[in-house]
């Protein structure tokens, strides 16, 4: 059994009174609560910080784990010293983590007297937990819908209640019509209940990859449609993207940038049926490098051109004065 | 060893939940839930009817609200706040993605 410092999981010294533990944690909780923070890794912060919690909040669980002795490291495995489960557990079935190799101590506290699951679970049905995941996709799979296999690793409680944590792979189906933040609930395919409680269900919470073309905006998508300038002045015809394929988008004459050119159903299914938009953004791009006929080119364009693109400067610079 | 099941349901704004399938999702007892809608937390799809039906986009936001009262210790009022204020969040982050994908790059 790995050994874990609580007392520094919360910042506190071993002689901290209650008031102390507890302040520390709601400072700690607040900080780190994966549902407020969105630093990396809060979620683990959090559970350990709630671990040393729960277990120091309790006095007799505090008044165990002092006795495991301060001089392990955290992470360093260690047995706790002989006699140490006959004094803190109660029940015919003490004894039977004898083997403490493997257990984790959350669990090992989590089954002592004095709270938890496993001092209610033989007299009332109990709901299985839910569980909660974050799943990342890419837009190829929102588009057709994906199965994955979900590694977990679970609570299991034996028929007194006690916990041990053990993997458990789950195969999810995730039907077309996921975009980022969507929520998907996977009825029963959580926790299991107990005396007749309802299974938990699982929660995957759909996180899309950045794709190198589209930006998704819910079901619609975003791509910037790069022309050059005589395709937007003069119109044309150009071949464009799609999830599903490349397609022919006509592009009017005098097609200004950033105006929006809107490719019907060619985004994301939604859930309740139908389809998101594409939306082509138009940039007018000129090329970096010009041929002597190029430059000739532009150049007669300038001579023969009425058109003034800062018009409107000198009309609010008259109406300014 | 995989278990493989099919009960997938989208959590979509044009999927509505019941109180109790609220209840069930969030944990909370369905007087909870009702408190919420007083306090003007949750506002239910038909409140002429009577029917208390939700959207069901509220559902990860109220469970994700009812994990932090149980975990920083809140009443019922600071519950109702909360859940507000994730709304909130979720509307903004929603604006902002919007923003974001109509920026050209």
């Amino acid at each position: 059994m790995k050994y874990k410092d609580y007392y520094a999981a919360l910042g506190v010294k071993r002689d901290a009174s209650p008031a102390d533990l507890k302040k520390a944690y709601r400072k700690l909780a607040q900080k780190h609560h994966p549902d407020v923070s969105k630093e990396k890794g809060a979620e683990e912060k959090f559970k350990e910080i709630a671990e040393a919690y729960q277990t120091l909040k309790d006095p007799d669980k505090r008044a165990a784990y002092d006795q495991l002795g301060s001089g392990h490291r955290p992470g360093q495995d260690f047995r706790p010293p002989p006699d140490w489960e006959r004094q803190f557990r109660s029940g015919e079935r003490t004894g039977e983590y004898a083997a403490f190799d493997g257990l984790d101590l959350s669990d090992l506290f989590a089954s002592l007297r004095g709270g938890g699951r496993g001092a209610s679970r033989a007299n009332r049905s109990i709901p299985g937990e839910d569980y909660e995941v974050t799943v990342h996709l890419s837009l190829e799979d929102a588009l057709d819908g994906t199965q994955r296999d979900l590694n977990l690793n679970v609570p299991e409680y034996d028929a007194d209640g006690r916990a041990r944590h053990v993997p458990k792979t789950i195969k999810a189906r995730i039907p077309k019509g996921a975009t980022e933040g969507q929520r998907l609930r996977l009825r029963g395919q959580g926790g299991k209940g107990a005396n007749g409680g309802r299974d938990g269900d699982l929660y995957l919470n759909i996180a899309l990859h950045p794709h190198p073309l589209f930006r998704p905006s819910g079901h619609d998508l975003y791509l910037d449609l790069p022309l050059a300038p005589w395709e937007a002045a003069l119109g044309a015809t150009v071949e464009v993207p799609t999830l599903g394929g490349a397609v022919n988008l006509k592009i009017p004459p005098g097609t200004a940038a950033g105006r929006k050119l809107r490719l019907a159903k060619k985004g994301l299914p939604r859930p309740g049926g139908g389809e998101g938009d594409l939306y082509a953004i138009v940039q007018i791009v000129n090329p970096t490098v010009l041929s002597a006929r190029e430059k000739e080119l532009f150049g007669e364009i300038a001579k023969a051109s009425t058109f003034d693109p800062r018009g409107h400067f000198a009309a609010e610079k008259t109406h300014g004065h | 060893m995989a278990i493989e099941r099919d009960d997938a349901v989208w959590l979509h704004a044009e999927h509505r939940v019941t109180i109790v399938e609220l209840a069930e999702c969030s944990g909370l007892a369905e007087e909870v839930v009702r408190e919420l809608v007083d306090y003007g937390a949750l506002s239910p799809l038909d409140p002429v009817a009577g029917v208390l039906d939700f959207n069901a986009r509220c559902v990860a936001r109220v469970r994700a609200a009812v994990r932090l009262s149980q975990d920083l210790e809140l009443d019922t009022p600071a519950l109702a706040l909360v859940v507000s204020f994730l709304e909130r969040i979720d509307e903004l982050e929603t604006r902002l993605r919007e923003m974001n994908a109509k920026l050209p790059r």
